[in-house]
């Protein structure tokens, strides 16, 4: 077990590496930097001199060198936009993100997993052939467009919800929070629906084909020659064996929707990373743009870790497999 | 404008008075603004929206009114002791926001710090000036040469405190390299009529209206409290000013404008903005970089600019790109900013069949081919205006291959050293709202000295005549006129020289100037604020009801 989680550790390591590596060769595509930190005013050799001292003339394998560098040593640079440590930024901007998609994924599952088991018990009923219905516009209209429509039509034409921002943040120092008041649980609600609707859409539809599945197997024949009731072979053994992937799916989309967060986050001015990160393409704020990267590839490392680990808990399968394979 | 909102005001102060028995109300206003505002230090970014929102908080020693013109602000008055010799007797018992009381030695101060490195406003007081303090409340700058006009940038040159300065250790502006905030980032310390109360950048920017201001006595305003969001996405930024969640939005996307009119309690406030669009063609290369005519470049030929000029439909533009937006011009600086009558220069009429022609006759009866640059997220429209003259060439046989794309992308292809740019798009205001800026930047030859090759590779960082004109325009005779308005201090002779510089650049057709872009404010109702051409918002002529 400590064999592995040091294997996938080290595998991790590599893993950022070339994240980081492939963030630097990008950066060279999407402009200069000098251009727009500038005033249209300031003289070519000025420009020149703000290039040297910001280190872009150096090769590029030397300026990712310093960046590893100085990111091991927890030095993420100053923003060249606002001015200030990338560090800070960051860690300001980061409730904001996993508020949004902590909710996001608590909704698309409290509301996916039924939707889910409705539908694959009552396959032919009216209400089941709504959801999936519904469920096909979650996965093919794009965020962004969802994200406008509900705030035309909540935020415009009814004026239920605020069209952006957070609403009243609490600070307690280590955190802020939106949702210790009325304000922010009203600004939460479309952002969370937006960002929730694909994941919501993937539960249901992978809830429902695990289901069927599983209601086809011997052991759910045996339970109801037995004369179990329904509920207890639906609820009881059906679901229990549905869930063992959907949970793995689920922590799995835990990283992709703090990442996709960038969309939702623009469209609702969310005061999340997505946005700072947005923002700083832009302006070509380069140390931004590598703290973000990298840090998502991060949280990507660590919940592949957790999976992993929580896999070799759960199957004893795999802990079998893997004395084998030493042994 | 002064005077009825003067009118209003006092309407306002009697209704005020008679309905709520004289209670004071908190009015706030909330607006938004499609770019963030980064740093708060007023000499990080020579910007406009930065130093348009700074100029709320921060005074200079001049200011502009609603309407553009110079009024005093932290000097009460100046004097031209002797050509290059200005004295400014400054404002008494004016206070910062700490407060601390305003004196010479915070001008002298801030004259340093904004031309310490890392400062972009360099430029506002030149290297060589010197600012000499007389007594606390008199200060005199010394230029090595006559300047008529080195107070007209200073609406921008905001007085810092240099107690407040050195006791946060914010002496100078922020350093790029490093790993430290420079206290000025986040905090503000002037003397103008709101207060900062908390800057969270790309979140939201809170001011209060400052009691204590030295201008209270004669303020428009009623607001006590702002709230700025920046809102980059366009939906979302409409969406919060029909809805009712921001008093103020600005821009207002060209395609929403109809909706923010249409709508009961929104209007749009539209007005002729100072920068000018134009297009720039290379001059200087003895081949053009993009194109297939070989061995001569087919823009040094003037008929060649001026068929170009003939085959762009400004009207049409105007009417279809622009939606009626625009003010189609013949100049390269705004109308408004000079003495220049309004008749006095004209666009070459649109005649696709003279443009051809001269392109016959130039020898390219068929055409040739280019390629066109032009930023897509930068002026109103700028893309699709690229588009239209593209197609518009088309027709006259010119085949251009047009690359669109973002600015950061933009500038750094076409502007110096790079150079990379055959034919563009580009937009231009003079800082300093003078035609001597325009002729400067966009009309100087860009050479070290009159024998020097235009544009020459190894000199390219040291252009400082020129610096954007990126075709390389050479006319020694605008050059010489351009230095005479510089240092002539008679009004009417310097407006003469300005026209005839114009004169002789329109006369070569160095430029396409295309038009003037509109400013486009959306506005609640119950709120009345003036739109100041040079788009910036100054919340002392809000009035909120």
């Amino acid at each position: 077990m400590i064999a592995l989680v040091i294997r996938r550790v080290f595998q991790s390591f590599v893993v950022m590496l070339v994240v980081a590596l492939l963030a630097f060769t990008l950066f060279r595509y999407v402009g200069d930097p000098v251009a727009m930190m500038v005033g249209q005013e300031t003289s070519l050799e000025e420009r020149a001199q703000l290039r040297e001292t910001l280190g872009l003339n150096d090769p590029v394998p030397l300026q990712f060198a310093n960046f590893v560098w100085n990111t091991v040593q927890g030095k993420l640079g100053i923003s060249y936009q606002i001015g200030r440590p990338v560090a800070d930024l960051i860690s300001e901007r980061l409730p904001a993100t996993l508020e949004l998609s902590l909710i996001a994924a608590l909704y698309s599952l409290i509301v996916g997993i039924p939707m889910g088991i409705y539908t694959a018990l009552h396959p032919s009923r009216f209400l089941s052939k709504v959801f999936l219905t519904t469920s096909l516009i979650g996965i093919s209209l794009p965020t962004f467009l969802i994200g406008i429509l509900l705030i035309l039509l909540f935020g415009v034409h009814l004026g239920w919800l605020p069209t952006f921002g957070r609403g009243e943040v609490t600070d307690l120092g280590w955190w802020t929070t939106g949702l210790l008041s009325t304000t922010g649980w009203q600004s939460v609600l479309m952002p969370a629906f937006t960002l929730g609707m694909f994941q919501l859409t993937l539960i249901m539809r992978l809830v429902r084909s695990e289901m069927l599945e599983v209601l086809r197997t011997d052991y759910i024949k045996f339970a109801r020659a037995r004369g179990l009731a329904n509920r207890a072979v639906n609820f009881g053994h059906a679901l229990k064996n549905t869930l063992v992937p959907v949970i793995t799916i689920t922590g799995l989309q835990v990283g992709s929707i703090i990442a996709f967060a960038i969309i939702t986050e623009t469209v609702f001015q969310w005061p999340g990373m997505g946005l700072l990160f947005l923002q700083a393409i832009q302006f070509v704020d380069i140390p931004i743009m590598a703290a973000y990267l990298v840090l998502i590839a991060l949280f990507f490392v660590i919940i592949n870790l957790v999976v992993d680990i929580l896999y070799h808990v759960v199957d004893p399968r795999l802990r079998i497999e893997a004395q084998n394979a030493h042994g | 404008m002064r005077l009825k909102s003067l009118l209003m005001a006092t309407a306002l102060g009697l209704g005020l008075g008679l309905g709520l028995g004289g209670g004071l109300q908190a009015k706030e206003l909330k607006f938004a603004f499609q770019g963030t505002l980064n740093s708060l230090d007023p000499y990080n970014l020579n910007e406009t929206f930065h130093l348009g929102f700074q100029g709320n908080i921060y005074e200079g020693l001049i200011r502009r009114g609603a309407d553009l013109t110079i009024e005093p602000a932290l000097a009460e008055r100046w004097e031209v002791m002797e050509p290059t010799r200005w004295r400014f007797h400054l404002r008494k018992g004016v206070k910062f926001h700490d407060g601390s009381p305003f004196t010479a030695d915070d001008v002298v101060f801030s004259a340093d710090r904004s031309r310490a490195e890392g400062s972009d406003v360099k430029t506002r007081i030149a290297a060589d000036t010197k600012v000499v303090k007389i007594d606390d409340h008199t200060v005199d700058f010394i230029t090595s040469k006559p300047n008529p006009i080195i107070h007209v940038e200073w609406g921008t040159w905001y007085i810092m405190s240099k107690a407040w300065a050195e006791k946060n250790n914010a002496v100078s502006p922020q350093k790029l390299s490093g790993n430290e905030e420079n206290f000025a980032t986040r905090h503000a310390n002037g003397t103008g009529p709101f207060k900062l109360v908390s800057h969270e950048s790309g979140v939201k920017t809170v001011a209060e209206v400052n009691p204590d201001w030295w201008d209270n006595p004669n303020k428009e305003h009623n607001v006590t409290k702002v709230t700025f969001t920046p809102i980059g996405s366009d939906a979302t930024r409409v969406a919060a000013l029909l809805s009712g969640q921001v008093d103020m939005a600005f821009p207002i996307p060209v395609q929403d404008q109809k909706r923010v009119a249409g709508n009961a309690d929104t209007r749009m406030l539209i007005g002729p903005e100072l920068r000018t669009i134009f297009l720039g063609f290379d001059q200087y290369s003895d081949e053009l970089i993009y194109g297939n005519v070989k061995g001569k470049n087919p823009f040094k030929d003037k008929r060649v600019r001026q068929a170009f000029y003939q085959a762009v439909d400004i009207e049409a533009i105007k009417k279809k790109v622009m939606r009626g937006l625009s003010e189609p011009s013949a100049l390269m600086i705004a109308p408004s900013l000079t003495a220049i009558k309004d008749d006095r220069f004209k666009r070459h009429a649109y005649d696709p069949a003279k443009a051809k022609a001269l392109l016959a006759e130039a020898g390219y009866p068929n055409g040739f081919e280019t390629a066109m640059d032009c930023p897509n997220d930068r002026y109103v429209n700028d893309e699709a205006i690229c588009q239209a003259v593209v197609s518009m060439l088309a027709k006259v046989g010119v085949k251009i291959s047009l690359l669109a794309q973002p600015k950061a992308k933009y500038f750094p292809k076409v502007l110096a050293p790079n150079l990379d740019v055959s034919f563009y798009l580009l937009g231009w205001t003079p800082g300093s709202l003078d035609s001597w800026n325009v002729l400067h930047n966009l009309h100087g030859c860009p050479r070290v000295s009159d024998s020097a090759a235009v544009w020459n590779k190894a000199d390219r960082d040291k252009i400082g005549r020129g610096k954007f004109n990126l075709g390389g325009y050479c006319n020694p005779e605008v050059d010489a006129l351009t230095d005479q308005i510089l240092s002539e201090t008679d009004p009417g002779k310097r407006n003469a020289m300005i026209e005839a510089a114009y004169a002789k650049s329109i006369g070569d057709i160095a430029y396409v100037p295309l038009h003037q872009q509109a400013l486009a404010w959306g506005v609640r109702g119950g709120i009345e604020l003036a739109q100041r051409a040079d788009n910036q918002f100054a919340w002392r002529h809000v009035q909120v009801k």
